[in-house]
């Protein structure tokens, strides 16, 4: 994996994923280890993201790693039109490894191609954010003990999700079923599915969110957004459909856990956070190893 | 068959037949092989009875002789193409399109408008899918283009 960059999760096989989580429960363990002391972090965020960026940067400053760039392209050479492989190429002069965010779909591929340090991608676009995906399977498998032969549901946006996506491609490593359950006009888009039946994995779609949850592992909620809806009326009759509230919690499993990539606007009801099921906040922690365990592999420290 | 044919498009002396591209798909297979910017002569014949393809075209080119990378190209809209190459009348060689097997760059155009290839000077690159009709998907956006929605560059 040194000097490899992490671009979408499908660079990295199932071995490769495995040796990440490992690494990142090792860092769990012993968060404070100054691996990276005289290394220089480069973070080129050309859209805001706080919550990526700054969990990108605790996890290189824990670490005793030095951070250079900007959070939005405003504030760069950007906005005098300078071109991305420009960027790329100046910056890999001062920097040991790129994290980079980016809104046009393809970037980061684009930047790993004419980097000559590694590109760690932070999101480009809708396409792909790996991170997130490691950090999801880390939650998965902290909380689970394990990632095989499991139940799991995905919630919400199932069509223009990314986060959804990408954690479904890596889960089918390790024999899940799944649930999709997604308003009619959002759901699982044909290729994801048809990818699960070339592979013989099993799923089930449903459009109302009840009680059969009560056999779920692990609930993975996500955003139902307006502007995702052609029409105005459809996003009226699903918005509050897709929303968990703690009673329906009561007959779940004693494992199951309740994640979302965060943040949050209403669909898990605020009467969730206290209960134990609820994991979302200690996901956003796990990232922070999860970085640790990625950056650290890919210089070749770990 | 082929005597009807003869009728409609007049035989060349020395050159390249193109047989067997799919009737819809004529000017993309000259904008491909840049025909519409050459001094040979060329006849085309276009919405031709074809048992196999319904209506074909044929182009036949005077005094042109195609490198097979070049050919090979036009696997992505005419994946059927057949190609006579003539000389003083007489068919010397028959060859068929491959198509590109790996990777597909700069010919043709990534349909999602957010793609870095569509926003940026990146030239681009795409694997290629063996669907029900050929398929590709970019390597940078990760999407993928259909046979109906590609464009050539």
């Amino acid at each position: 994996m040194k000097n490899k960059s992490l671009v979408s999760i499908q660079d990295y096989s199932k071995e490769e994923i495995l040796r990440i989580l490992d690494l990142a429960a090792e860092f769990e363990k012993n968060p404070h280890q100054r691996l990276l002391e005289g290394y220089v972090i480069a973070s080129l965020f050309f859209e805001p993201s706080t919550r990526t960026r700054l969990s990108f940067e605790s996890a290189v400053n824990r670490l005793g790693g030095r951070i250079i760039g900007f959070s939005e392209a405003g504030t760069s050479s950007v906005s005098k039109g300078e071109s991305l492989k420009d960027t790329i190429l100046t910056v890999a002069n001062y920097s040991d490894l790129i994290v980079m965010r980016h809104p046009i779909e393809g970037s980061a591929r684009y930047a790993s191609e004419v980097s000559p340090v590694p590109i760690v991608n932070a999101g480009d676009g809708a396409n792909q954010h790996p991170t997130q995906t490691l950090l999801d399977l880390y939650s998965i498998k902290s909380t689970q003990g394990k990632l095989e032969d499991l139940n799991i549901f995905l919630v919400g946006d199932l069509k223009y999700g990314r986060t959804v996506h990408s954690l479904m491609m890596a889960m089918t490593h390790f024999n899940p079923v799944f649930h999709f359950v997604a308003p009619e006009e959002l759901k699982m888009p044909v290729e994801y599915k048809s990818y699960l039946d070339n592979l013989g994995i099993q799923y089930y779609e449903h459009t109302d969110f009840t009680d059969y949850i009560d056999n779920a592992d692990i609930v993975y909620m996500t955003r139902v957004q307006r502007e995702r809806f052609s029409d105005p009326m459809e996003y009226e009759k699903v918005k509050n459909v897709y929303i968990l509230k703690n009673e329906m919690l009561k007959n779940t499993r004693e494992n199951m856990r309740v994640l979302h990539p965060l943040p949050r606007v209403n669909e898990i009801s605020e009467d969730v956070d206290n209960n134990p099921k609820a994991y979302y906040f200690t996901q956003a922690l796990n990232g922070v190893y999860t970085r640790m365990a990625i950056i650290t592999s890919i210089l070749g420290i770990k | 068959m082929n005597a009807k044919i003869e009728l409609k498009v007049s035989a060349i002396k020395d050159g390249t037949v193109i047989d067997h591209i799919p009737a819809k798909d004529l000017f993309k297979v000259v904008a491909i092989l840049g025909l519409d910017h050459i001094d040979n002569a060329i006849t085309i014949g276009n919405n031709l009875e074809s048992a196999k393809l319904g209506k074909k075209a044929i182009i036949k080119i005077s005094d042109k002789f195609f490198e097979t990378e070049e050919i090979n190209k036009i696997a992505l809209v005419a994946p059927e193409a057949k190609l006579n190459i003539i000389r003083d009348y007489q068919v010397v060689e028959k060859k068929v399109v491959e198509t590109p097997k790996e990777m597909v760059i700069g010919i043709a155009k990534c349909m999602n408008p957010k793609c870095i290839t569509n926003n940026d000077k990146v030239t681009t690159k795409f694997t290629v899918l063996h669907e029900e009709e050929l398929a590709l998907k970019c390597v940078y956006c990760e999407k993928i283009t259909d046979h109906d929605h590609m464009v050539i560059l």
